[in-house]
């Protein structure tokens, strides 16, 4: 347990340091929900209907590049292959690093929030219910990102490679965190939301141990 | 130049160390025993049936020029790479079987330095003590930050260090475990005077504690004054074998050139 603590207090303490790297990732979400309202025109109920896309969109887009950044710092001075050989376990560094991926992407999704309700004029009816889509949300993206990431860190084109390896898996998360976010927004007469938290819940309860697993086959030889 | 009967000991010595196909007999009590250890990276055989065996509480030299094998040597014993052929014991232990157990006993200090360049040396050494399981008290890590020289910047970023400070660093960080085998990856790289003589009182502590040092160098005097017994290897073959100070004085030129010098 001690060791994923180190690895887990190791991400965190990074991604405090290199918190412009944040900064910049949020700027990106940020401006893309801008040209999605510039590329919509003067249309409030298109904005407010499709809202929630342009957030998840937004922040899908942006967790790559944090994604790949995250991993690009464990490749610099091969600072992985030294914390393998330190004995820690692959699942121990996987799963660390998901977790500060989690947060991360979640403190950005949190923080493109507001821009989404001052800019697309949405009312906020289920603050809770919101909340609840982006912690499942960013939690789906981050499960088979980090691993994405650790799998492309090598590659030479790793910024095109991730998106074009993590988009397609992700389908089904972009298609229920809109869901969800679009009913948590508009009102969920249906009492569909629970349906759509639970796509979430499903695809992070597969896709975290399954991972998990995987990742000591990505890092190790 | 060589006398005709160190020449022909060294024929000798390189006809028995000459790659075969047969794997020797591993002996089992080695720190580091491999036999007939192959690695290929795409078409090319970058280790090519390699064999040697280290006793515990001595050092071992392994030279040869750029692109010779040495670091594909290290890798493949530290567990960071596999072999493609051969087999190899760790501290007794299989290196294709039992990896966990191997990398328990094995300190790599390659010539990457593992470090992070957004944490401090302090946080470096920290860090690497709670992953490797091992409680080290602030002072231990100060004490080791004042072996390599570096106290008076443990709370700097790597970022803003030289190459020289980065490798004492990674000096440090092998120190953090006391294994039965350290490997040692081009040490003397970057280091000034002072450094080489860090790193040798380095080699001599391992030594005398009774581990196993193997050290991957260019710098052939140093290792042939630290060192007792020596390999030579060129294009990923053995092509010399025996004590230390039998090693003929070598250019490390290239491939060619370094297996004409032993013949």
């Amino acid at each position: 347990m001690r060791p994923w603590r180190a690895a887990l207090r190791k991400e965190l303490l990074l991604q405090w340091r290199t918190r412009a790297e944040v900064a910049a990732v949020f700027a990106f979400g940020a401006i893309t929900l801008l040209l999605f309202s510039f590329a919509v025109g003067p249309a409030p109920q298109a904005l407010r209907t499709y809202a929630g896309g342009f957030l998840w969109v937004g922040l899908l887009m942006a967790s790559t590049l944090a994604l790949a950044e995250g991993f690009h710092r464990e490749t610099e001075n091969q600072a992985l292959e030294g914390l393998l050989l330190l004995s820690l376990k692959p699942h121990a560094i996987y799963y660390a690093k998901a977790v500060a991926n989690w947060l991360q992407i979640g403190i950005v999704g949190a923080a493109l929030l507001p821009e989404m309700i001052v800019l697309y004029d949405v009312p906020m009816p289920a603050p809770g219910r919101l909340l609840a889509v982006l912690v499942a949300g960013a939690a789906a993206l981050a499960a088979p990102g980090t691993l994405y990431a650790a799998m492309t860190s090598q590659v030479r084109s790793r910024s095109t490679l991730l998106p074009l390896l993590l988009f397609p898996l992700v389908v089904p998360v972009l298609l229920a965190a809109v869901k969800a976010t679009a009913l948590a927004i508009s009102g969920d007469i249906m009492r569909e939301w629970s349906t759509w938290i639970g796509v979430l819940v499903m695809f992070n309860a597969i896709h975290w141990p399954l991972c998990g697993l995987l990742f000591a086959h990505v890092v190790e030889e | 130049m060589i006398s005709k009967k160190a020449s022909s000991s060294i024929q000798a010595l390189a006809a028995e160390a000459i790659p075969h196909d047969s794997p020797e007999a591993m002996e089992k009590d080695a720190a580091v025993s491999c036999s007939g250890l192959c690695r290929r990276f795409g078409g090319r055989w970058a280790l090519s049936h390699v064999s040697l065996t280290a006793a515990y509480g001595a050092a071992f030299l392994v030279t040869g020029h750029n692109g010779s094998g040495k670091t594909t040597l290290f890798r493949v014993l530290a567990t960071a790479i596999r072999s493609d052929r051969g087999r190899a014991r760790i501290a007794g232990f299989d290196l294709g079987r039992e990896r966990a157990h191997v990398r328990r006993h094995v300190t790599l200090m390659s010539h990457h330095s593992y470090l992070y360049e957004a944490l401090t040396a302090y946080e470096n050494l920290d860090l690497a003590a709670r992953v490797a399981g091992e409680s080290l008290a602030p002072f231990a890590i100060h004490a080791l930050l004042d072996r390599v020289e570096l106290d008076d910047r443990a709370h700097d970023f790597v970022a803003e260090f030289s190459a020289g400070m980065r490798k004492r660093l990674g000096l440090a960080r092998a120190l953090i475990r006391t294994t039965p085998v350290v490997l040692f990856d081009e040490p003397y790289g970057q280091l000034d005077p002072r450094g080489f003589a860090l790193v040798d009182g380095v080699v001599d502590e391992c030594r005398k504690r009774g581990a196993a040092v193997l050290l991957a160098t260019h710098q052939i005097e140093h290792g042939r004054r630290i060192c007792q017994e020596a390999l030579v290897l060129a294009r990923g073959r053995c092509v010399w074998r025996g004590r230390a100070a039998d090693l003929p004085p070598l250019r490390l030129g290239h491939s060619q050139e370094t297996e004409k010098e032993v013949s």
